[in-house]
């Protein structure tokens, strides 16, 4: 075993049960999101292994830093306690959700897993993920949807100005 | 042995000590090399805070801990006081924590209240990962080399200053998470102020750094260490180009510097543990070592914030402005004095920082004992009224610069910019002069943009009266 497989095994390990954690361990909507935290910041020690720092570096202060502060903040305003997290009732629906997950959990194992277990290093070269050449990458290649995305970025935040304010 | 030439062997793989692997024992030694010097220097920072507060507010301060007074019955020195000017205090203060009853209140969070201080701590000393405390290259040579090298930045990555962006978005989990178990409503409004604070504030900093990077085209702090190395203005070979003497640099400089202060919750914008409104907001329920924990994670972003000031915008490790290896080559009368303050300027380098961070650290100590606390409605407006159109349109500025010295070289480029500045600065003054009027037309209602009147007492009704 290589020391890239060590290193993506502990960290897959901690991303899943933290991924795990928010949904099935998680008594309360602060530690659901502490565990979503936890994940992303995971997430992004994952793509450093595989030489993406830049995007690596974007989930950890987009997702960790930025997005998920706001979910705790607006958590933690609503003041959700142990007593308050939602019950939900059991129903038909639940056994068909478990075999529907599993067949999923199935097929992502079949066609992504399998081959990907096969290749032992990340086959991309030095080059791979640096900030010259995503940004090369994003101002050439793909220029129109980045600045779309911006424009779409921007109508979101005038639309949700638009729905905070009564009165403008 | 060649101890310079036994650290390369390291970083190469060629040499171990024991089994250890070279490469392995180097990284080790980089992390301890950056934060050992920091786990030393707090006490001498919170000594260095005390007394340096005392001497701004006219008091005396910690000054007599650790005196020994030779007794009478000695054979010699009779009666006489060995002083150590109260270096000693914080060794005291450290006991004085160690042993303080361990106060956890009733109906906390337990998880999440322990862990907390230990998760304001990690980005602390984390934030200082990519900095380079020593000179990247020897004098006398092209491009990197020499020993520093291979002891600093911890990790020399490509994404060097976003990574600092990165971890001190991190900072505020410890404070809020800290606030929010507590169980105690002054912790939680703490907390959720530092939060919102350190959302304002990192927008700028971060519009202030991204000019840099623009202006450097490198995300690297190694590259921008080696960028101020350059001439100044890019046409005055003798002087280094350190970027705060450009006039973007200035700019970006003092953004960063309000931002810093802000980020590491030191007055004047300490909302989150104000005394007065909040006791002393998301640590006013721990007690003892769990304080201390959070008292050495401000006092350690400090040290680093500081660091990164220095290695961003005062030329890293060098001593003074001078391009020592220029002046050596066009004055041959003086050349072996200036190749000697190469030199020198470059082994000292280590020594040149930490004084540069106590320098900074001053700053803030400065700081603290000028100005009164922002009002919470100033620090938002400061901060996204201020800090960002400012961070963002020096931002624009420098884009325009670069683009504009490719184009037509040097005198074109700052010609553009001056240009380009006083567009901005006509317009920014423009909009001020639009929303300074007594009042504002929104949809036909006015606005008045005044201070409001100062609150009456509440006049209090008798209900049974009719």
């Amino acid at each position: 075993m290589t020391g890239n497989q060590l290193a993506f095994l502990v960290l897959a390990a901690i991303g899943c049960l933290s991924a795990l954690g928010v949904v099935v361990f998680g008594q309360n909507a602060v530690r659901s999101a502490l565990f979503l935290v936890l994940n992303f910041f995971v997430l992004g020690f994952v793509y450093f292994a595989l030489g993406a720092q830049l995007l690596g570096i974007t989930q950890i202060m987009v997702y960790a830093g930025a997005i998920m502060v706001l979910f705790l903040f607006v958590i933690m305003m609503l003041q959700l306690r142990q007593d308050s997290s939602a019950k939900e009732p059991t129903d038909f629906k639940r056994p068909f959700a478990w075999l529907f997950g599993a067949a999923l959990a199935l097929s992502v194992m079949n066609y992504v897993v399998m081959p990907l277990s096969m290749t032992a290093e990340s086959p991309v070269g030095d080059e791979f993920g640096r900030p010259q050449a995503i940004g090369n990458v994003l101002f050439s290649l793909y220029s129109w949807p980045f600045e779309v995305t911006s424009v779409l970025l921007l109508i979101g935040i005038v639309g949700s100005i638009l729905l905070a304010k009564r009165r403008i | 042995m060649n101890i310079p030439q036994w650290i390369e062997g390291l970083a190469n793989g060629t040499e171990a000590v024991g089994p250890i692997p070279g490469p392995i024992l180097l990284a080790v030694v980089k992390v301890l090399l950056l934060v050992l010097p920091i786990l030393i220097l707090v006490p001498g920072l919170i000594w260095w805070e005390r007394r340096l507060l005392s001497w701004m507010q006219d008091r005396i301060g910690p000054n007599r801990t650790g005196t020994i007074t030779i007794p009478d019955k000695a054979p010699f020195l009779r009666g006489k006081k060995i002083r150590f000017f109260g270096l000693l205090q914080p060794i005291a203060d450290g006991v004085k924590l160690f042993l303080k009853e361990d106060i956890t209140p009733a109906d906390i969070d337990r998880k999440i209240y322990f862990i907390a201080p230990a998760i304001a701590l990690f980005p602390a000393f984390a934030i200082g990962g990519t900095l380079p405390w020593g000179a990247i290259r020897a004098p006398f040579e092209q491009g990197v080399s020499g020993l520093y090298r291979f002891l600093t930045p911890v990790a020399n990555v490509d994404i060097g200053i976003l990574y600092v962006l990165a971890i001190s978005s991190l900072g505020v989990y410890g404070v809020v998470l800290a606030g929010y178990s507590s169980n105690n409503k002054y912790s939680l409004m703490g907390g959720l102020r530092s939060s919102a604070q350190l959302i304002s504030y990192e927008l700028a900093m971060g519009a202030a750094l991204a000019s840099i990077v623009l202006a450097t085209g490198s995300m690297r702090m190694t590259d921008m260490a080696l960028e101020q190395e350059k001439p100044l203005w890019g046409f005055i070979p003798a002087v280094q180009n350190w970027f705060i003497l450009t006039p973007f640099g200035l700019l970006s400089a003092l953004i960063f510097l309000i931002c810093m202060v802000a980020e590491t919750n030191r007055a004047p914008f300490d909302l989150p543990e104000a005394e007065n409104e909040l006791i002393a907001g998301y640590h006013t329920e721990y007690s003892s070592m769990k304080f201390a924990v959070f008292f050495m994670g401000e006092y350690a972003a400090m040290f680093l914030f500081s660091g990164i000031f220095a290695a961003v915008f005062l030329g890293g490790s060098s001593l003074l402005p001078v391009n020592w290896e220029h002046l050596a080559a066009s004055v041959p009368s003086a050349s072996g004095f200036f190749r000697g303050m190469a030199w020198f300027n470059y082994w000292a380098g280590p020594l040149v920082f930490l004084g540069k961070c106590a320098g900074g650290i001053t700053f803030f100590i400065w700081l603290r004992a000028t100005l009164p606390r922002l009002r919470y409605d100033q620090l938002m407006n400061l901060g996204w009224r201020s800090m960002l159109p400012l961070g963002l349109s020096n931002l624009i500025v420098v884009g325009f610069w670069v683009v504009a010295t490719k184009l037509w070289g040097i005198g074109g480029g700052w010609a553009t910019w001056g240009l380009v500045m006083s567009i901005l600065v006509v317009f920014y003054l423009n909009i001020l002069a639009g929303t300074r009027k007594e009042a504002l037309s929104f949809g036909g209602r006015k606005v008045a943009m005044k201070d409001p009147a100062p609150r009456r007492a509440v006049t209090l009704v008798d209900p049974n009266k009719p």
